[in-house]
C-alpha cells in the first residue's frame, strides 16, 4: 500500500515537472521567436530602405526640373535615416560596419542640404551630379550585396539569434553567412571610399576640431602634478596619480587623480601649455549655504584665477545642492558662443567642484570682428513680429555649416515661451532659433 | 507671594510662546531671506519672488519654486515698471519694492504647493476664485502623510539641461548604473558622455534610447543589469555628462580589457584607461 502511495506520488512528481518543463520551454522559444522577428523586420526594412534609396538617387539624377527634385532629395533623406535606424536595431554593433553608417549619414546630409536649398537659384553644380552619381553606384552595390544575404537568409532560414550568439560567443565568426555578407558591405563602401576621396565634399567630418587654443610650451609630468595640486587645493601631492592619454586621444594630457576619504579629484591637463581642460571634484555636498548668485560669483573669481580672458555668464542653474554655470568669452562686447566654459560650484561651502573648459580650448582664438552690414533695427525687423524682443547683444555663433558668423542675438517672448533668435549681422539672415526651456515639473511629486 | 509669582511666570511664558509662534510666520511671510536670487535658483525664495510678481500682476506662469524664463522677465518688467536698474536679479533693493508693493500669505501659498492644487495667486481676487478644484486634489491627498512631506522642499518643478526630460536622465542613470557602479565617479560620467558621444556621432542611432538599447552595445542591457534601481551618484554623473563634462576624451567606444571577448574591439585607438574601463575612439 505504501509503496503505492510512493510510486503515484513520484508519478504525479514526474509528470508535473515534464509539462512544467514543456511549458518552460514553450515560453522559451516564443520569446525567442519575438526577438528573432524583431531582427528579421529591420533587416528586411533595411535591405527595402537601400534598395529605395537606390532608385530615388537614379530618379534625381534623371530630373530635369527643380519642382520635383527638392520633394525627391527630402525622400532620399527621409530613407536615409529610416536606413539608419534599421541598422541600430541589429545586433551589428561589435562588427565593423561603420563605413556603410557613415556612407548613409552622408548622404543624409547631403540630400538634406540640397533640398532646402533654393535649387532654382543655385542649381546642382556639375560636380555635385558627379557626386551623385557616385552614390547611385555605390547605393547599388550596397543594395546587390544586402539583398543576396536577404536571399540567403531566405532560402537557408537562417537566424539572426544564430549570429547574436556567435558574435555573443566570438568563436568561429567567419563562419556566419549573415556576418560574412554584412562584412563584404562594408568592404565594398570601404572601396569607394578609398576611390572618391578626392572630389569627397560630403566627407566633411561633423565637428573634427582641433585644438586652436591651447599654447605654450609642452609641460613635464612634475609640472603637471604642481599644477594639480594648485588645482586641488591640496597640500600633499603624494596622494596625486599621473597617467598619460594613450595614442587615440585628440589632444594629449596628463591626467592626474586623486582619492582622500570620501572626495575625489580628476584632471585632464593639455602636455601643450598644462591648460586644464576638465577638472572634476566629487564629493558629498551638505545643505545649501549660499545662494545660485555668490556661486556665480565664486565661478567667475575662480575662472579669473586661471586667466581666461573677458567672460560672461549666459546660464545658471542649481540643481539640488550644486549651481551650474555656462560661461562663454566676451571681446569687445561680442559674446563668443563656440568658446564655452561650464563651472560647476558646491553650494555649501562654495567651493568649486568642476570645470569644463574642452570647447574655449578647441576654439579660442583672438577675432577679428567684422562690421556689421546691417543696423540692429534693420536686424529687429527680421525676427518674426509676433515675437516681444525683450533683450538683445552681439554674439558669434557656429551656424550650420560650421562656419563662425557675427550675429544679432535676441531674446524674446512669444507667449509663455523664450526664445533665443540668432540674426546674421551681415545679410540678416535668420541663423538659429531656438526655444529655452530649462525647467520641467517634478514627476516624482506629480505621480 | 510665591503663588502670585509663579502665575504671574507663567503667564508671562505663556504670552512670550504666544509672541514667538505668532511672530515666526509673519517675519518668513514679510520678507525673503537676504540671497540675491538669480535665475536657475530654486526654493522658498524663488516661490515668494514669484507669489508676489503675480500678486502685482507680472508673473502668469505657474508658481512651481524655479526661477525660469518666465520669472526673469517677469522680474525685469517689474523693475522697468518701478524705474529700477534692469538687471533680472532679485537684490535688496529689489526685494524690498517687492515687499513694500505686494502681499506674500505664505501659509495659503505653500498649503496649495502642498496639496498639489492649480492655483494662482493674484492680488485683489479673492483667494477662494483662485484655486482650481482639480482630481489632482486626490493624488495629493493620498500621498501626504509620510514624514518626509516635510522635508521635501516645496518647489513643484526643477532644473533640466535644454532639451533633456528627468526620464530620459533616469534612462541614462540606469544605463550608467548597470554597467559601471563599482566605478570611480569620473568613470561613470565618462561612461554617460560616451552615451552622448554616441547620439552625437554618424554612425550611431540618434537617439538616447536608441544607443542606449542598440542590440551588443551595452553588457548591462543585454544580462538585464540595467533595471537595477540607480543610486544618486549614477544620476550625478549622468547630469555632468549632459551638462558638458567630458572626462573620456570624446571616446565612443570602451571596454573592460579583462572581461572583452571581441577582438575587434582592441584594434579601436585608445584613448585612456579610467578604473577598469579602456576608452576608445
Amino acid at each position: 500500500m505504501k509503496r503505492w502511495i510512493l510510486i503515484s506520488l513520484l508519478a504525479i512528481v514526474v509528470v508535473g515537472t515534464g509539462v512544467w518543463g514543456y511549458k518552460e520551454h514553450q515560453d522559451k522559444n516564443a520569446i525567442l521567436i519575438q526577438a528573432e522577428n524583431t531582427y528579421q523586420r529591420a533587416f528586411h526594412d533595411l535591405t527595402y530602405h537601400t534598395d529605395l534609396l537606390h532608385d530615388k538617387i537614379g530618379n534625381v539624377l534623371a530630373m530635369n526640373s527643380q519642382k520635383r527634385l527638392s520633394p525627391e532629395l527630402a525622400q532620399i533623406w527621409r530613407l536615409t535615416s529610416e536606413a539608419q535606424a534599421d541598422v541600430g536595431q541589429l545586433p551589428l554593433t561589435l562588427l565593423p560596419f561603420n563605413k556603410t553608417e557613415e556612407f548613409l549619414h552622408d548622404i543624409g546630409d547631403f540630400s538634406y542640404k540640397t533640398a532646402i536649398r533654393n535649387l532654382s537659384d543655385e542649381p546642382l553644380s556639375d560636380e555635385e551630379v558627379t557626386m551623385l552619381e557616385d552614390l547611385y553606384k555605390q547605393s547599388g552595390t550596397i543594395k546587390d550585396e544586402l539583398r543576396k544575404v536577404q536571399h540567403t537568409v531566405l532560402e537557408e532560414n537562417l537566424r539572426w539569434m544564430d549570429v547574436q550568439l556567435a558574435l555573443a560567443t566570438n568563436d568561429a565568426q567567419g563562419d556566419n553567412t549573415i556576418i560574412d555578407g554584412f562584412e563584404t558591405v562594408e568592404k565594398s563602401v570601404a572601396g569607394f571610399g578609398e576611390e572618391n576621396n578626392g572630389s569627397n565634399i560630403i566627407g566633411i567630418a561633423d565637428e573634427n576640431h582641433e585644438f586652436k587654443g591651447l599654447d605654450g610650451k609642452e609641460i613635464s609630468e612634475q609640472e603637471a602634478k604642481e599644477t594639480a595640486k594648485k588645482i586641488f587645493n591640496i597640500k600633499d601631492k603624494q596622494k596625486i596619480n599621473m597617467t598619460k592619454t594613450g595614442d587615440g586621444a585628440d589632444v594629449q594630457t596628463w591626467m592626474a587623480s586623486y582619492q582622500d576619504g570620501d572626495k575625489n579629484g580628476y584632471i585632464d591637463m593639455s602636455v601643450k601649455g598644462g591648460h586644464p581642460l576638465t577638472v572634476m571634484v566629487e564629493r558629498p555636498v551638505k545643505d545649501t549655504k549660499i545662494s545660485l548668485h555668490e556661486g556665480a560669483l565664486k565661478a567667475n573669481d575662480y575662472l579669473q584665477s586661471f586667466d581666461f580672458p573677458d567672460r560672461e555668464l549666459v546660464q545658471s542653474s542649481q540643481y539640488e545642492k550644486e549651481g551650474v554655470y555656462s560661461f562663454v568669452a566676451s571681446q569687445d562686447g561680442v559674446r563668443i558662443y563656440p568658446d564655452a566654459i561650464q563651472v560647476k560650484v558646491a553650494l555649501d561651502s562654495g567651493d568649486m567642484l568642476g570645470m569644463s573648459a574642452k570647447d574655449y580650448f578647441m576654439n579660442h582664438r583672438q577675432r577679428d570682428i567684422p562690421e556689421t552690414g546691417i543696423s540692429e533695427e534693420e536686424a529687429r525687423s527680421s525676427v518674426n513680429p509676433d515675437v516681444k524682443i525683450q533683450e538683445q547683444h552681439m554674439a558669434i555663433i557656429e551656424n550650420d555649416l560650421a562656419e563662425e558668423v557675427l550675429t544679432y542675438e535676441f531674446l524674446g517672448t512669444l507667449g509663455d515661451n523664450t526664445y533665443r533668435i540668432f540674426i546674421n549681422a551681415e545679410d540678416g539672415t535668420e541663423e538659429k532659433v531656438e526655444r529655452l526651456k530649462a525647467t520641467e515639473i517634478k514627476f516624482s511629486r506629480a505621480v | 507671594m510665591s503663588i502670585k509669582r509663579s502665575i504671574f511666570y507663567t503667564a508671562l511664558s505663556v504670552l512670550m510662546a504666544g509672541v514667538i509662534v505668532v511672530s515666526y510666520p509673519t517675519e518668513q511671510a514679510d520678507a525673503f531671506s537676504n540671497q540675491v536670487i538669480q535665475q536657475g535658483a530654486v526654493g522658498d525664495d524663488v516661490i515668494e519672488l514669484q507669489a508676489r510678481l503675480q500678486y502685482l500682476g507680472f508673473y502668469n506662469g505657474k508658481i512651481d519654486g524655479v526661477f525660469g524664463w518666465g520669472t526673469y522677465w517677469a522680474l525685469r518688467n517689474f523693475q522697468y515698471e518701478f524705474g529700477m536698474e534692469i538687471d533680472g536679479l532679485a537684490g535688496q533693493s529689489t526685494k524690498q519694492k517687492l515687499v513694500n508693493a505686494s502681499q506674500y500669505d505664505e501659509g495659503f501659498v505653500k498649503e496649495q504647493i502642498r496639496q498639489g492644487k492649480d492655483f494662482s495667486y493674484y492680488g485683489g481676487v479673492p483667494k477662494e476664485q483662485q484655486v482650481k478644484d482639480s482630481k489632482k486634489q486626490k493624488q495629493g491627498g493620498q500621498q501626504q502623510g509620510g514624514q518626509q512631506q516635510a522635508e521635501e522642499p516645496s518647489n513643484t518643478a526643477v532644473n533640466i539641461p535644454n532639451g533633456y526630460s528627468q526620464n530620459d536622465i533616469q534612462l541614462m542613470a540606469n544605463a550608467v548604473y548597470g554597467e559601471a557602479r563599482g566605478e570611480p565617479y569620473v568613470g561613470q560620467v565618462a561612461v554617460a558622455a560616451v552615451i552622448l558621444n554616441r547620439v552625437n556621432s554618424t554612425t550611431f542611432p540618434n537617439t538616447v534610447a536608441g544607443v542606449i538599447f542598440e542590440p551588443r552595445a551595452f553588457t548591462a542591457v543585454a544580462d538585464g543589469q540595467i533595471w537595477l534601481t540607480p543610486n544618486e551618484t549614477a544620476k550625478r554623473a549622468v547630469m555632468d555628462a549632459i551638462n558638458g563634462w567630458d572626462p573620456s576624451g570624446e571616446a565612443i567606444y570602451y571596454f573592460n580589457p579583462d572581461t572583452a571577448t571581441s577582438g575587434w574591439i582592441w584594434s579601436r585607438p585608445q584613448i585612456k584607461k579610467i578604473g577598469k574601463h579602456i576608452f576608445a575612439k
